[in-house]
């Protein structure tokens, strides 16, 4: 095991376009990063923020957000929906301090497997030079956080 | 206690603001229906009582115990794991205990720059600069003050909680129905709701109390409120002023819209809703009139501080709870 740090990248595809251009990749054999782990949801319109707070809150480093080009959805224009969506999440996120390179949004077509890989591939670097989140609701952070109350302490400014 | 044979009552106030208290006193005669019925054994805004009488009940001896306020410090945590002690039903009462409300928003900053804030503006007189000491010795002992903690925490991030009722504070109304009910159940004519539920609240959302118009228009620009006329008709959030009706638990019969204002959300997320910001963002989205993505940018511009609009009451009980800022240090 090297010492590098391994981003965990949750992945939403949609299914018609960005999903199969995974699959198209892994039947090409085009090889890409393992850090992303992706979900399918059926079209970028059902991505609901939550999913991507609640990916972050669980311990996730990045989320990558996938769907069909805009003009090509298959659901007429939710992809329009999920690019406002993003849009005014990313300004959230920034405020609760997730930078906004930890968030992406692609589009990519079913017959893009090779723009999804090396995109992937650009996101996780990216991810990895910003570092893991480990978000306090994830992994024990919060019990830390309220069992050293001393660390806590407004600290005492000498009058 | 003298043990009158009535059933006790408690009230208490962690992290707020004193505006459930009020709201409990704003039931008018029925607050007398409260005293027929129960021993108020506990209730720090209204009767003089000390923590140590607390200590000294048996536990479960208090019967509804209405706590209001989020966990800033460690008295209000203490407070709250010995009243869960003592206490067969804990209701969270008001949108501090149950979501984290104003004083939550804290989350969005470091403890120390919230302290600083507190005793070093400008307009503060602190010429050196003092700090809050936790601890002081004085020749009888030494004194403690509570410790703040990093971040707010809702009721039940602390303790288990019986039943959750929301709203910044309380509608009077709905406090009166919650306590006829609680009456009822002594007297056998009522069953208690299933543990865990939400109480005095409707079930779907602010847009459908309220009764202007909507005719599913999108908009340009987000306006604030104080630079248009708003049309006493027409839905608020379709003439590009935020409201958070679609995202808000009914409940308070659409009081806020009714009056002319936007809803804020003070009664917390609709039914099914996990993340109340989230539902917001998504509702915000769906009116934007754009497919174009700097339009889109150029749009939201409208909302300069969408953590704070859209987790204006609910940054503590959201899924994310805080910002990095606040936990980091
Ligand atoms: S819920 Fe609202 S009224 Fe009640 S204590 Fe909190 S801020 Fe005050
Ligand atoms: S968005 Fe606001 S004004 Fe419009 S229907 Fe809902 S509550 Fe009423
Ligand atoms: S309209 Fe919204 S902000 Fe106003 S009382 Fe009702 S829930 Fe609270």
């Amino acid at each position: 095991m090297s010492d590098q740090f391994e981003p965990v990248i949750i992945g939403f595809t949609c299914n018609w376009c960005s999903y199969r251009a995974a699959d198209m990749a892994g039947t090409a054999r085009m090889k890409y990063s393992p850090n992303i782990r992706l979900i399918r949801l059926m079209c970028s319109g059902r991505l609901d923020p939550t999913f991507v707070l609640k990916a972050f809150a669980g311990g996730a480093d990045g989320v990558m957000i996938t769907g069909c080009h805009p003009g090509d959805c298959h659901y007429v224009e939710q992809n329009y929906k999920a690019m406002r969506r993003f849009v005014i999440l990313k300004k959230t996120l920034a405020q609760l301090g997730i930078e906004t390179g930890r968030i992406k949004l692609l589009w990519a077509s079913a017959a893009e497997g090779a723009i999804f890989t090396d995109e992937v591939n650009k996101f996780v670097e990216q991810v990895r030079e910003l570092g893991p989140l480990q978000w306090p609701t994830s992994g024990g952070g919060l019990e830390k956080m309220f069992a050293m109350p001393e660390q806590m302490l407004v600290k005492e400014v000498s009058a | 206690m003298s043990g009158n044979g009535k059933p006790k009552f408690a009230m208490y106030w962690a992290a707020s603001c004193g505006g459930c208290e009020i709201a409990v006193l704003n039931i008018h005669e029925k607050i007398l229906d409260v005293d027929a019925n129960f021993e108020v054994v506990f209730w720090p805004v209204a009767m003089d009582a000390k923590y140590k009488d607390v200590e000294a009940m048996e536990d479960g001896s208090i019967l509804l115990t209405l706590f209001n306020g989020a966990i800033r410090n460690d008295e209000n945590e203490h407070i709250a794991k010995l009243l869960r002690k003592k206490s067969k039903l804990l209701v969270a009462f008001g949108s501090c205990a149950n979501e984290g409300c104003m004083p939550a928003l804290a989350n969005l900053s470091n403890i120390q720059e919230i302290v600083d804030t507190a005793f070093s503006t400008p307009s503060t007189d602190n010429p050196q600069n003092i700090r809050p000491n936790t601890k002081f010795s004085v020749p009888e002992g030494e004194l403690h003050i509570p410790t703040l903690y990093p971040v707010v925490r809702t009721l039940d991030q602390v303790v288990p909680v019986d039943y959750y009722m929301p709203g910044c504070p309380p509608e009077s109304h709905q406090i009166a129905a919650v306590i006829d009910l609680v009456i009822q159940v002594l007297q056998g004519k009522a069953e208690l709701p299933p543990a865990g539920s939400v109480i005095g609240v409707g079930n779907s959302t602010v847009c459908d109390e309220c009764t202007r118009k909507r005719n599913e228009k999108k908009i340009k620009k987000f306006e604030r409120i104080q630079h248009i006329m708003i049309d006493p008709e027409l839905c608020i959030l379709e003439q590009g002023v935020l409201c958070s009706g679609p995202a808000t638990r009914s409940g308070c019969s659409a009081l806020c819209p009714k009056a002319g204002s936007p809803c804020i959300g003070c009664y917390g997320p609709a039914e099914g809703a996990e993340d109340y910001g989230s539902r917001l963002m998504t509702a915000v989205a769906s009116v934007v009139d754009s497919n174009d993505p700097a339009e889109i940018e150029k749009i939201f511009e409208g909302i300069p501080d969408p953590a704070g609009q859209f987790y204006r009451f609910n940054l503590a009980g959201s899924l994310l709870r805080f910002s990095k800022p606040a936990w980091k240090g």
